[in-house]
């Protein structure tokens, strides 16, 4: 299939998704399953990662930062903002479309496969409705996740640098809170949401929309995370652009 | 009642059915045979309303799909059972929660009204002590019972199986074919199974259709398919070598 049928039937499945929802009472218990399988199963990853980003970020700074007239405390300000603008929502966004991503994506790819999806359809139910709305519930609470992720960063950028001997605490926390924008974080937050839309929908459309066997579960797992990952990726750059610059 | 006519359906520009016409009665288990890649599985997912068919119209007691309006077709849903070929059970549920299902979407029953409901239909199909356990735990066959379980939780008119027995051993496809059967006769309802297991044919086939290049080749049932004239469904028929073996002695009037 070429590429622009792929997107019309990405916008037409956007359209459908919110049709005849699901009854509920039912839609109660998909969406607390997603959000532990989406939300609470990544905490780990994320908090891990978030830590040592952090603290990779702050030592990279203050190993370049030999220039005795530039303060010290700029460390604390460039980790400050390279975790809030960019390590904490892109980065996170991207290692989600490896987990969450390839986890959508093979399991509505399986159920596929395995004409669960014909037999919800059979039912009566819109498949759609019902696999992929509360994925997207579950990923508005992404938010919530890099706000963690934003604050581990910190946290282990501030620890690198001090336990590190690299500066000292006040200097640290000064830089911390210098400048600050509130803007940024709102543009921070904005991004996160577009990005946790896109890591519900794309993955789950190239699940949705797969054919043949197990085989091809896997490709599509695959081409789901390349995808998402570009999508994210392009997307930054276009919100950067509009609420940036 | 389920009646089709002059059905077709092509995919771009591959026809896979190409015209049929026939009708399935309440109560009574109709086949629907032929090689694979005859279009079996594509005539019933029509019935389904899973594919839209290309040409022809399909009714369910007198009116067809187009006839219907929204509310009608949601309840004519309801009333329709399918047994897929995998048996497509919710990989996510346990036993008891898959039959559960369809009660727990449409209907208004009370918890322990569904409990009841769902322990009647897992003993109907003869499942014990399964009820916790999630369909990668238990056996093809096992999965087959819930899947008809799970179909017939509802109560529904229609009933449509997808190669019930593929994939089961002879003895265990045997019992999944009479417990159809039986099951078909004691609610009444319209029941279409798609095989290719000549021990179905022989056993349960009220009615057979049998599909060829896309439209109906034979049509009878399981007392006459000895006498067919169709050369290819003899093939069919008598494929295996023990068939052939009695064909000949019969006719040779041993
Ligand atoms: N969704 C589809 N798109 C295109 N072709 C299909 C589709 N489903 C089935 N076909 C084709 O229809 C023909 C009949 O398939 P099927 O009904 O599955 O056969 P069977 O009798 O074995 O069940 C096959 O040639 C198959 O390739
Ligand atoms: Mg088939």
């Amino acid at each position: 299939m070429n590429y622009i049928e792929s997107v019309g039937q990405y916008f037409m499945m956007l359209g459908d998704l919110f049709k005849k929802m699901t009854k509920g009472s039912v839609l109660r218990r998909l969406i607390i399953q997603e959000l532990n399988d989406l939300m609470t199963k990544s905490l780990g990853i994320v908090v891990f990662i978030s830590f040592f980003i952090g603290a990779v970020v702050s030592i990279q700074m203050a190993l370049n930062l030999s220039n005795p007239i530039i303060p010290k405390s700029l460390i604390g300000y460039a980790a400050r903002q390279s975790i809030i603008l960019e390590f904490a929502p892109t980065f996170i966004a991207i290692i989600m479309a490896g987990k969450v991503g390839s986890f959508i994506t093979s399991s509505i790819g399986t159920m596929r496969v395995t004409e669960q999806i014909d037999a919800l359809e059979v039912m009566g139910i819109n498949s759609l409705n019902y696999l992929v709305f509360p994925k997207i519930i579950a990923m508005l609470f992404f938010p919530f996740l890099i706000a963690i992720s934003m604050f581990v960063g910190i946290v282990g950028a501030y620890l690198a640098a001090v336990f590190g001997g690299f500066l000292s605490s006040e200097n640290f926390l000064l830089g911390m809170q210098q400048d600050f924008i509130p803007f940024q974080v709102a543009y921070a937050f904005i991004k996160t949401i577009v990005f946790a839309f896109i890591l519900a929908t794309v993955p789950s459309f190239h699940g949705y929309y797969m054919k043949g066997g197990a085989l091809e579960v896997g490709r599509a797992s695959t081409t789901s995370f390349v995808w998402t990952s570009v999508i994210i990726i392009v997307s930054n750059y276009v919100i950067t652009q509009l609420l940036l610059s | 009642m389920v009646k089709v006519e002059n059905l077709h359906k092509s995919f771009d520009d591959t026809a896979v059915l190409k015209g049929i016409t026939t009708s399935f009665e309440p109560g009574k288990t109709s086949l629907i045979i032929g090689q694979s890649g005859s279009g079996k599985t594509v005539f019933l997912k029509c019935l389904l309303g899973l594919f839209e068919p290309t040409e022809g119209d399909i009714y369910f007691d007198d009116k067809t799909y187009n006839d219907f309006t929204k509310d009608e077709k949601s309840k004519l849903r309801k009333n329709m059972g399918m047994v897929f070929q995998g048996g497509a059970l919710f990989d996510s549920m346990t036993v008891f929660e898959n039959v559960m299902f369809p009660l727990r979407m449409f209907t208004k029953m009370t918890a322990s009204e569904m409990k009841n409901r769902v322990s009647n239909v897992l003993d109907r199909v003869n499942l014990h002590d399964a009820d916790d356990k999630y369909p990668s735990e238990i056996s093809g066959g096992m999965q087959k019972r819930v899947s008809i379980a799970r179909a017939i939780v509802n109560k529904p008119k229609f009933l449509f199986c997808d190669e019930p027995n593929s994939g089961l051993d002879p003895n265990t496809a045997t019992v999944i074919d009479q417990l159809i059967q039986e099951i078909t006769r004691e609610n009444n309802i319209t029941t279409v199974i798609n095989t290719h297991d000549m021990n179905s044919v022989f056993e349960i086939g009220e009615k057979i259709v049998y599909l060829q290049d896309g439209l109906i080749a034979w049509e009878g049932n399981k007392d006459i398919i000895h006498d067919t004239d169709n050369e290819d469904l003899t093939n069919f028929v008598y494929s295996s070598n023990l068939f052939k073996k009695v064909r000949v002695a019969q006719q040779k009037g041993y």
